[in-house]
């Protein structure tokens, strides 16, 4: 935890420009929904490939308010996030009695259907072609430029993992690593497996809809590809990467797949052919993901000593 | 003794790489940044786009570059994401430290990159077609090709012409074929024609015969107007002829590419659309100005790629044109001088048309740049 | 206005019968391994992009069609052997990310190998559309069908009637004694990728008249046929069939009926809807938990 904070505090030494930060800043948005979205995975279980659906929703929502109706980006910001957990803990219940692939299939289509909504309502969302609005005002003051942005993901970001952190440790996580390891077994013993599922799917939803939210201000510009199917993929992709049920494992597959792609655009076309033996690469010899794969051998080597 | 001889040899190679090193910045390069959608649902756009991009900038380079400086080219592929577009841009912007932007393949990348360029101060020339990149008018930016806007003035002005007063419009739900959709809901009534029948298909729908059913049945429709790029439109005429109808059809400017014909095959037989000069250079009239820069241009692209050129090609050509004559006329690449000279762009004949830029209008186009083609045998014909 | 409900019938039912040719390689896969191969669009996008190049180049139909399945088969095989493989014992999610990153890889490999432009087949039997009661047909879309139907039927034989597929069926129903009475399980996980490699290419060669293919075709195929294989129960050929032509179809009526603009979504609802109420799809084994 005290590491994290020196690294998000450190990281801006080696920024010369802020497309730095900027990068900084995607790549600490995307570790905030991805520590959501382990708890879900990692933890509970459960997988999800619509978690893009839920952050395009607080990013239209906040759009959509903040322009049309002029609710500050604040209210903005936690209607949506009330609307994105409401409709999770609507759709959360039938769909999390299914399981492995029933559940992905599930979800799939709840993230597609949500994105083809917002690709074609374009009186509001000004369709494919995308919708812009203004900046995140608050109390008189107003959150931009890369480098406050920077700030304000990085004490967020410190925040995502400190609730999560604490919500593992509390009787509802353990509620939670028993029905990843076995559901019937914890049902038997008294779990209310099903209302910690939900739970959990609703709180990863709305940690995806406020960062949708920030993100939408940030860019000032958003198109409904950030709720594509690929997005939701992405986003799942980087938890198990970087390790599953590991809290900073999340935040470390988060970054390295935020900054693979910035780092890979110089070698143009082979991008994507080398993106592909990477992901493979690492889940071949590091099936647990990174961050607990690389602890697991520091281990061992000392053990060995 | 020897080590004298050492360092002296040392001390000279120095002196040398520091005054090689003076020279190169008295002639710095001027540099050109790009963000294209080379790969994704609009690779169509972005990849001839590169190509152009990249053979004119190592032409030019060849011939010595411009104003005694060498032209440096920075590209990156946002696959057609607004986000990535975004961050490509600031990129280029802060980090490659570019003089001009070109890009934005479509509308949503271009869109998505203009609020940072405007607070950057960034001469940025878009290659996408909605109308919106350039209404209202951005300090910074402007554009290059129609917009769908005219494309679809132009094809409802040539169904007046022929007396048509009822069409059925299916587009794709996509980018380029939805605003498309909305700019003709937006115009058509001014030519006196009415949408009786409006059908939507995915880009990779493998069948629209549903849809053209549904138009079919529609009674009273004297044409259908389809409005998309990829391989939908392939599709849907394939179906169009399956189905037996036999109104007219009518394509967008989308679709300007022989690929497209290589695609539909027969089916596409009869089709039309509107389409710049540079699909068909040798029917242009002798005295048209833009004759001789769409044949010189069509001639470059297809022997250097071996494959048919398209109007897309000839969208980044006319970008990189007119960001190199604003620099030369400002004498520099100062971004506030080289800005007000692409505004004053004026009389630039471009492979797009002739292009005449003006404080309220950053494109510079008008309907005059667009032919009626009509495609026969598998080639276009000029028929306007 | 039969005539126009046929006509919406006709063309979801080819659709439908793509994605089902696309949802039955998942399901061949799945039943052997239980794994769920997110590259299996791109053998579909493979067998199109390899046979119409071949075309292009000069080989004549029936040579260049056999090229492409071997290639593809190649590809099926090298992908378990490298990839699946090694990481057997893997969680499942992490076996679906390996399957993702490799579908990322083919795409690539395949627009630097090929290109990144469109390309058609000419249709088998011309392109006279067939005239059925006031609707068409394509006779390219009889030929999706016939090959739909000899797939079914071929792998039914395969699966009952030879000692090798019920030996494949058997890994599939309990690994460890499959094991115990002597079937090679790495054979049989290799001969499940290249059989569904196999199948996701004479799917995408038998669309690619229809559809046309670039490499990127692979993405919504595999989209839908998961769909299908979803919808209809997951390791049940059958099912995948059904469930294919069912979203095919609900698509096509709903854009002729309802909203084109909404017919995906409107699939997708349906689909959701089987699941809330038919937790393993249509046709699925009802799964039990073992404590």
């Amino acid at each position: 935890m005290a590491l994290l904070a020196i690294v998000v505090a450190a990281a801006p030494i080696g920024f010369t420009n802020s497309y730095f930060y900027d990068v900084g800043v995607n790549a600490m948005f995307n570790a905030i929904v991805c520590v959501g979205l382990n708890l879900l995975i990692g933890y509970a279980g459960q997988i999800s490939l619509g978690h893009a659906g839920f952050f395009a929703l607080g990013a239209y929502g906040s759009a959509l308010l903040t322009t049309m109706y002029n609710v500050p980006p604040i209210g903005a910001l936690t209607i949506s996030a009330l609307v994105v957990g409401l409709l999770a803990f609507v759709v959360g219940r039938p769909i999390l009695k299914l399981k492995g692939h029933y559940l992905a299939m599930a979800t799939l289509g709840i993230g597609i259907i949500i994105h083809i909504v917002l690709k074609t309502e374009s009186k509001f969302t000004g369709g494919p072609d995308g919708m812009s609005l203004d900046n995140f005002k608050m109390l008189g003051f107003t959150v931009m430029g890369d480098r406050m942005w920077y700030w304000v993901a990085g004490v967020l970001l410190i925040l995502a993992v400190w609730l999560a952190l604490n919500l593992i440790d509390s009787p509802v996580g353990r509620a939670l690593r028993a029905v990843h390891g076995s559901e019937v077994g914890a049902e038997v013993v008294g779990v209310d497996t099903s209302s910690y599922k939900v739970l959990v799917f609703v709180v990863s939803a709305v940690f995806a809809s406020v960062v949708g939210s920030l993100f939408a201000h940030k860019n000032g510009f958003i198109t409904p590809d950030i709720g594509s199917f690929f997005g939701s993929v992405h986003l799942v992709t980087m938890v198990v990467l970087g390790g599953m049920a590991s809290v900073f494992g999340a935040v470390v597959g988060a970054v390295i797949l935020t900054l693979l792609p910035q780092v890979l655009a110089s070698v143009e076309q082979y991008e994507a052919m080398i993106l592909g033996v990477i992901m493979m690469g690492t889940m071949i010899f590091m099936p647990k993901g990174l961050l607990p794969s690389l602890l697991a051998k520091l281990k061992s080597r000392e053990a060995g000593r | 003794m020897r080590n004298l001889v050492k360092w002296g040899a040392t001390a000279m190679v120095c002196a040398g790489v520091v005054a090689l090193a003076g020279q190169a910045s008295a002639a710095e390069p001027i540099k050109i940044g790009a963000f294209l959608s080379a790969t994704g649902p609009a690779s169509f756009l972005g990849e001839p786009e590169k190509k152009t991009l990249e053979m004119y900038v190592e032409k030019m380079n060849k011939a010595g570059g411009v104003m005694g400086r060498k032209l440096e080219l920075v590209v990156y592929d946002d696959g057609g994401a607004g986000d990535k577009a975004s961050t490509f841009a600031k990129r280029l912007i802060e980090s490659d430290k570019v003089d001009v932007l070109i890009g934005g393949s479509t509308t949503g990348t271009t869109m998505a990159a203009v609020p940072l360029v405007e607070r950057a101060g960034i001469p940025f020339i878009s290659l996408a077609g909605g109308v919106n990149i350039v209404e209202p008018v951005k300090k910074w930016v402007f554009k290059t090709p129609h917009t769908d806007r005219m494309a679809a003035e132009k094809v409802f002005g040539d169904m007046k012409k022929k007396g048509i007063s009822k069409i059925a419009l299916i587009s794709e739900d996509a980018g380029f074929g939805k605003s498309g959709h909305d700019q003709s809901m937006l115009v058509v009534k001014n030519y006196g024609i009415e949408i009786v029948a409006d059908e939507v298909y995915s880009p990779k729908d493998p069948d629209v015969t549903a849809q053209l059913t549904k138009i079919k049945n529609t009674p009273g429709v004297q044409a259908v107007f389809n409005f998309g790029f990829g391989q939908g439109p392939a599709i849907v005429t394939k179906n169009f002829k399956q189905l037996g109808m036999t109104v007219p059809l009518y394509q967008s400017h989308g679709v300007a590419s022989k690929d497209y014909i290589k695609l539909a095959g027969e089916a596409a037989e009869g089709v039309r659309l509107p389409a710049a000069g540079l699909v068909v250079p040798d029917q242009l009239a002798a005295t048209d100005p833009q004759k001789p820069v769409v044949t010189a241009f069509k001639k470059e692209y297809e022997a250097a790629f071996k494959s048919d050129v398209s109007t897309f090609a000839g969208h980044a050509y006319d970008g990189l044109q007119i960001f190199l004559a604003a620099a030369a006329r400002a004498g520099s690449v100062d971004k506030e001088k080289v800005r007000d000279e692409i505004e004053k762009t004026s009389g630039y004949v471009g492979t797009g048309g002739l292009v005449s830029m003006t404080a309220t209008d950053h494109m510079g186009l008008s309907l005059s740049a667009f032919h009626m083609v009509e495609i026969r045998k598998g080639d276009w014909v000029l028929s306007d | 206005m039969f005539a126009a409900f046929l006509q919406y019938l006709f063309s979801g039912l080819t659709s439908g019968a793509i994605y089902a040719l696309a949802g039955l390689g998942f399901a061949i896969i799945y039943n052997a391994s239980h794994v769920i191969n997110f590259a299996q669009g791109e053998f579909i996008m493979i067998g199109g992009m390899a046979s119409a190049t071949l075309v292009a180049a000069g080989v004549p139909m029936p040579l260049a069609i056999v090229l492409a399945l071997l290639i593809s088969m190649a590809v099926g095989v090298a992908l378990e052997k490298f990839a699946i493989e090694p990481a057997r014992n893997a969680d499942v999610v992490t076996i679906i990310i390996i399957t993702i990153g490799a579908s990322i890889f083919l795409r690539g490999a395949t627009q630097i190998i090929l290109d990144k432009e469109f390309h058609s087949l000419p249709a088998f039997s011309g392109e006279t559309p067939i005239g059925v009661m006031g609707a068409t047909l394509m006779p390219q879309s009889l030929w999706v069908f016939a090959v739909a139907a000899v797939m079914i039927v071929g792998l039914w034989w395969f699966f009952n009637r030879t000692m090798f597929g019920k030996a494949m069926l058997a890994t599939s129903h309990n690994r460890l004694a499959a094991q115990l009475v002597g079937v090679g399980v790495k054979k049989v996980l290799l001969a499940s990728f290249a059989l569904s490699a196999l199948l996701g290419a004479v799917g995408g060669v038998v669309v690619t008249p229809i559809t046309f293919t670039n490499y990127e075709a692979g993405i919504m195929l595999g989209l839908k046929g998961f769909s299908a294989a979803v919808l209809g129960g997951l390791g049940n050929g059958g099912g995948a069939i059904i469930g294919g032509l069912i979203v095919g179809i609900v698509e096509a009526l709903a854009s002729g009926y309802l909203s084109s603009a909404y017919k995906d979504a409107i699939a997708f609802v349906i689909i959701l809807f089987v699941l809330f109420f038919m937790p393993n799809g249509l046709f699925g084994k009802r799964g039990t938990d073992r404590v």
